[in-house]
């Protein structure tokens, strides 16, 4: 007991320090590409829901594609794929250097595309759960296109698809564990370099697997209570 | 009698933005898949495919063989675990509430680093219980892993499609005077998967996208072989190729699926 105290210290010796980094880490990543994925997501959907069958065709494919691949796969092409088409592209310009892509702003991009994927789906279930009517009453009374969505619409919108998207930043948190392969020192890669240098192998991991059922309980917790706040409203 | 109907004029369909924005978007589309064709077909090199279009083939089988191993295991040990949640005992319940808890709320690579690394520091004691052949092998750590994880999820789905079964179902058998084991069987649980059939559905293209993390503890899935022939050639096509089964894969199960599906839900049609 003593021992794992120590190891989990926060000093020269223990690697509570360490760990905090990564989950700091973790959570940054996590929640710089919660913007990216629900914006492209909503767009999307918005696509995906238009009249447009060229609109629908794009949107679709979007999202067969990004649904489709293994999301491990997705930031070993965004990771290398990008590299090499900068490099290939300075190389045309004449120019000699080379850049090497930051694996965080790598990481952001796959991860928010895989969650704008998933989140179209989400707000494309939504969408389809507002009556037409609506659309129409904001009509009726004079209001715009832009403000009949932003007024009467993407409130109601926001209720409906709230758990679906509860359940996708869940996934996002756990998929941030794949971007420690390609080098950020997240959570699992600190618990990783731990876990090698002390020999203490299923400790570390297990602390790993904690600190992500933590962060899981945690958003867990706030996601209920913004989700009872989006049905004040509501009567049921 | 009318012999000539007079038609109305087909409706033109204006250029309105959203039709200009769906056209360019799919312009751009149709470039993208040119270009990576295009790409494909001029990196295309004889001899790389002969040197290594066999090991992307056994890769496929080594991602189909090591997934559906761990789904069958799954589903047998999610039985068990679903009729646990649905238990009344309080501490039945709360064990397996914890057990599904814990390995949906955990990435799939940590629990399998977790079995490959955790495990392997007490392979003394492993050796000691015969279990040491078992977790010293990566595919057998990754299938380990993968069945506790997709159990998990698996018991959901179950408990769920359980619980969507009208209880008049049970108390119906139950007047006929039938076991309870025969009605759960007979009765509840074949109800109980037609419901649950989209979600396994969901299940099986999850597990075979999320068993790309096995490469990572040296087990020569698809996403392994691709890493692996990456890492020798340098040749970014490699991941391309990858990319392109996994699609391939996950599009021809979406489509059995929903073929299977139609069919066995043909008595609930309307």
């Amino acid at each position: 007991m003593t021992d794992a105290l120590a190891l989990l210290s926060f000093g020269p010796e223990g690697w509570g320090d360490e760990l905090a980094r990564g989950v700091l880490v973790t959570v940054a990543l996590a929640l710089c590409t919660l913007p990216i994925g629900l914006t492209i997501g909503f767009f999307v959907a918005l696509a995906k829901q238009s009249e447009e069958p060229s609109l629908r065709l794009a949107g679709n494919i979007y999202t067969t594609i990004f649904r489709g691949l293994p999301e491990l796969l997705t930031l070993f092409l965004v990771y290398f794929g990008v590299q090499i088409g900068i490099n290939a592209l300075l190389k045309l310009l004449g120019s000699g250097t080379t850049v090497e892509i930051n694996s965080f702003v790598a990481g952001m991009f796959a991860l928010g595309v895989v969650f704008s994927s998933y989140a179209s789906e989400t707000f494309l279930s939504a969408f389809r759960a507002i009556p037409k009517g609506q659309y129409e009453g904001g009509y009726a009374v004079g209001l715009s296109y832009g403000m009949t969505m932003r007024l009467v619409v993407l409130p109601q919108l926001i209720r409906i698809a709230l758990p679906g998207l509860s359940n996708l930043w869940l996934v996002l948190l756990k998929d941030t564990a794949l971007v420690s392969v390609v080098g950020l020192s997240d959570i699992l890669r600190q618990t990783s370099i731990a876990s090698r240098v002390t020999k203490e192998a299923f400790f570390f991991y297990g602390i790993a697997c904690l600190l992500y059922l933590a962060l899981a309980l945690v958003s867990g917790a706030a996601l209920r209570r913004i989700e009872l706040r989006t049905e004040r409203g509501t009567s049921r | 009698m009318r012999t000539h109907v007079e038609k109305p004029p087909p409706v033109a369909r204006p250029w309105t933005g959203a039709r200009i924005a769906g056209n360019i978007v799919v312009a751009l589309w149709a470039l993208t898949g040119i270009g990576l064709a295009w790409y494909l077909a001029t990196a295309w090199n004889a001899e790389l495919v002969d040197k290594y279009g066999m090991r992307f083939l056994s890769g496929v089988g080594t991602t189909f063989t090591l997934v559906g191993a761990s789904l069958v295991a799954g589903a047998l040990l999610s039985l068990p675990v679903a009729l646990a949640r649905l238990s009344k005992n309080r501490l039945v319940n709360g064990v397996a509430y914890a057990y599904v808890y814990a390995f949906r709320g955990t990435p799939l690579l940590a629990q399998v680093f977790l079995v490959y690394y955790g495990l392997g520091q007490f392979s003394d004691a492993l050796k000691a219980a015969g279990l040491w052949w078992f977790f010293r092998d990566a595919w057998y750590c990754g299938f380990f892993a993968f069945t506790l994880n997709t159990a998990a999820y698996q018991a959901e789905i179950l408990r769920g499609a359980i619980q969507s079964v009208p209880r008049g179902q049970w108390e119906g058998a139950q007047s006929l005077g039938l076991p309870r084991a025969v009605t759960f069987f007979r009765i509840i649980l074949p109800q109980a998967l037609i419901v649950a059939l989209r979600p396994y559905g969901n299940e099986i293209i999850l597990m075979i996208k999320g068993s790309a993390v096995v490469a990572i503890i040296t087990v020569y899935d698809l996403f392994g072989q691709a890493r692996w022939v990456f890492s020798k050639t340098f040749d970014f096509q490699a991941y391309l190729w990858a990319g392109i089964m996994y699609l391939i894969i996950v599009e021809t199960l979406r489509i059995l699926w929903d073929a299977l599906e139609a069919r066995l839900t043909r008595h609930l049609k309307r």
